[in-house]
């Protein structure tokens, strides 16, 4: 069986600044795959470019064995399938929550405004921001602003969600309430692949993670292998450093 | 090297706190009550002028009369509070000097307070004391060549008939200019070396009909191309068709101020609302129209209107080339009456459109604000 994200041999460079050396990774469908490493390693960038924010400069990227990176790509198909959700939420701040989430759904799958108002209630209602539909995104804390990006991202009933680090720009309290949202799509279901410093949580939910070191995997595996029994040192100094933060 | 000791970050004698010297502020005071009573006497002395320059009588007179005692009295006000202002400085000294710092300081910010009163007041009354004198100089003649009344009266419907004529030119200038500038600006922040022809073509706009004086514009458009025979203008300004070839050089020149302040608007939109935009399917176009450009026409309300209101006024050089705006009007009733007042009325008009139409705006980006953001 192939996998569902196939990437091969991805190269990225930012003027002379490699960030991406070389990634072969694979994410089957309904794989949670978490991707861990220190700051700078590529992990935002290996994101972006899975959904062509950022095109790539070497390589291929496959979604469901057709190619998604190079020319000849239709790119909005591709991020209609392809959900993103940021570290800074980076909602619509002139419009309510109600419009943030039927936007996308009404301008690229057409839907009615009906339709598409419809969608968001039920999405609102389910992460528990109904109440909250006719607010303005400046309005809400910084929980309940990146659990609708979430349902922002999620009405265009994506194939695959990009979560970039979706917590880091939370206070400590609120970062359980998004947390639980994402383990309950993974419980569901959705095929993940997200960039996070939440050990405990990637080895909860996670069927694979991944340690990205200088734009190169350095080790992947399991999640017991990989925070019990690292084999590579710098995956080891890496979880370390992370455990002297007190943060596993 | 031999590694250096650490560098200690504990001041020397930290329980001590450093004595904090007092500040007064005798001088400011002392300038102050000086110019308080200077600014006092230059208002009185031109209310006293304009005054003796008075050449009514009855109950007209009594009402100026009532209303020169107030602004008298008002007057007052502001030696009093220099006098205020130079006692409280004193007596912080004297507290000062007694040892109780706290209560210095707080007469010193007293004696703060009442200097601004000093300044602010002051600078009312010295601009109402020029204007006293203006329209008390030479008998009151500014009054009687300016603002005559009865004289602005009876040339109020001509002036109203080519007002009519400036309205119509500014709003369909105006509503051109928002779309064309719109459209100069997202063309100039178009991507790609495929498009540089055709933003370097925006650029050599903008630049060049901002530094075209709109009155040179307007002559060139109206006049110049019909002189030369050139198709189009000469039968639209033979066909005494102005009223669009002056709409047409109102907006190229405007349209070059205003697509600027589109670009700047847009250029102030984090990449990444639009990277947000993008990543959930919409297209560039669509990521302009319903993200970035809704966001940016927010932020540059404020200039825009301030190119607006240019316009508004601007409109007055249809003059030039022989149109009966406002200002012809003006200027026909000025030669008739040999007096300056229709002028005058000709400014009250433009004041009577723009101050409402810039309190409204900044009405309703006050609402905007309260709805959007966090209380």
């Amino acid at each position: 069986m192939s996998a569902f994200i196939e990437m091969r041999d991805v190269h990225k460079s930012f003027g002379d600044n490699e960030v991406l050396r070389g990634v072969d990774l694979s994410v089957d469908e309904h794989q949670v795959v978490c991707l861990i490493g220190p700051s700078g390693c590529g992990k935002s960038t290996l994101l972006r470019c899975i959904n062509a924010l950022e095109p790539i400069g070497g390589g291929e990227i496959y979604i469901d064995g057709e190619r998604v990176s190079g020319r000849g790509v239709d790119v909005n198909a591709l991020r209609a399938d392809v959900g993103i959700v940021f570290q800074s939420f980076n909602l619509f701040p002139h419009m309510s929550v109600i419009d943030n989430v039927s936007l996308a759904p009404r301008k690229v799958l057409k839907l009615s405004k009906e339709e598409a108002a419809d969608r968001a209630y039920r999405l609102l209602n389910r992460i528990g921001l109904a109440e909250k539909a006719r607010e303005f995104p400046d309005r809400l804390s910084g929980g309940q602003q990146q659990r609708v990006a979430i349902a922002r991202a999620l009405a265009m009933q994506p194939r695959v969600m990009l979560l970039d680090e979706v917590t880091s720009a939370l206070d400590p309290e609120l970062v359980s309430e998004v947390l639980t949202l994402v383990s309950q799509l993974a419980t569901e279901g959705m095929t993940m692949l997200l960039a996070t410093h939440e050990m405990g949580f990637a080895r909860e939910v996670s069927s694979k993670v991944v340690f990205l070191y200088r734009g190169r995997i350095e080790e992947e595996g399991p999640p017991e292998q990989m925070f019990n029994d690292p084999q590579s040192e710098r995956t080891r100094g890496f979880l370390r450093s992370i455990i002297e933060a007190k943060r596993l | 090297m031999a590694p250096e000791e650490l560098i200690s970050v504990v001041p020397p004698g930290a329980s001590e706190r450093r004595a904090v010297p007092f500040r007064g502020n005798l001088l400011p005071a002392s300038i102050a009550v000086i110019m308080s009573i200077v600014v006092a006497v230059f208002a009185l002395t031109m209310l006293w002028k304009f005054d003796r320059s008075l050449h009514v009588d009855g109950a007209r007179i009594a009402i100026a009369r009532i209303i020169e005692i107030i602004l008298g009295v008002a007057t007052l006000v502001i030696p009093f509070y220099g006098i205020r202002a130079l006692a409280t400085s004193r007596r912080a000294e004297r507290l000062a000097a007694s040892g109780d710092h706290q209560n210095a300081r707080i007469a010193v910010e007293d004696s703060r307070e009442h200097i601004w009163v000093v300044v602010g007041i002051g600078l009312t009354a010295a601009v109402g004391g020029f204007i006293a004198f203006l329209m008390s100089a030479n008998q009151g003649a500014v009054r009687s060549v300016l603002f005559d009344w009865s004289v602005i009266w009876k040339s109020h419907s001509g002036l109203l008939q080519g007002f009519w004529l400036n309205i119509k030119l500014f709003t369909v200038s105006e509503v051109l200019v928002l779309v064309w500038a719109l459209l100069v600006a997202v063309v100039r922040s178009l991507p790609g070396r495929a498009c540089a022809p055709i933003r370097f073509l925006a650029i050599a706009y903008t630049d060049i009909f901002r530094g075209v004086p709109a009155v040179v514009a307007i002559y060139l458009i109206v006049f110049g191309f019909a002189l030369a025979g050139v198709p189009v203008f000469k039968s639209m300004t033979q066909n005494g068709q102005v009223f669009w070839l002056a709409v047409l050089a109102l907006v190229l020149v405007y349209g070059a101020y205003v697509a600027e302040v589109y670009r700047a608007g847009l250029e102030s939109i984090h990449w990444s609302q639009s990277a947000a935009a993008r990543s959930l399917g919409l297209s560039q176009w669509q990521t302009l129209r319903h993200v970035v450009i809704p966001q940016a026409v927010r932020r540059i309300v404020p200039p825009l209107l301030n190119d607006f209101v240019a316009l508004q006024k601007d409109t007055a050089l249809v003059a030039f080339v022989g149109a009966l705006d406002i200002l012809n009007f003006a200027t026909i009733y000025k030669s008739q009456y040999f007096n300056l007042s229709p002028v005058t009325g000709a400014a009250i008009a433009f004041l009577i459109i723009t101050i409402p139409v810039t309190r409204f705006v900044d009405y309703l980006i006050r609402i905007d604000k309260e709805r959007t953001q966090a209380r």
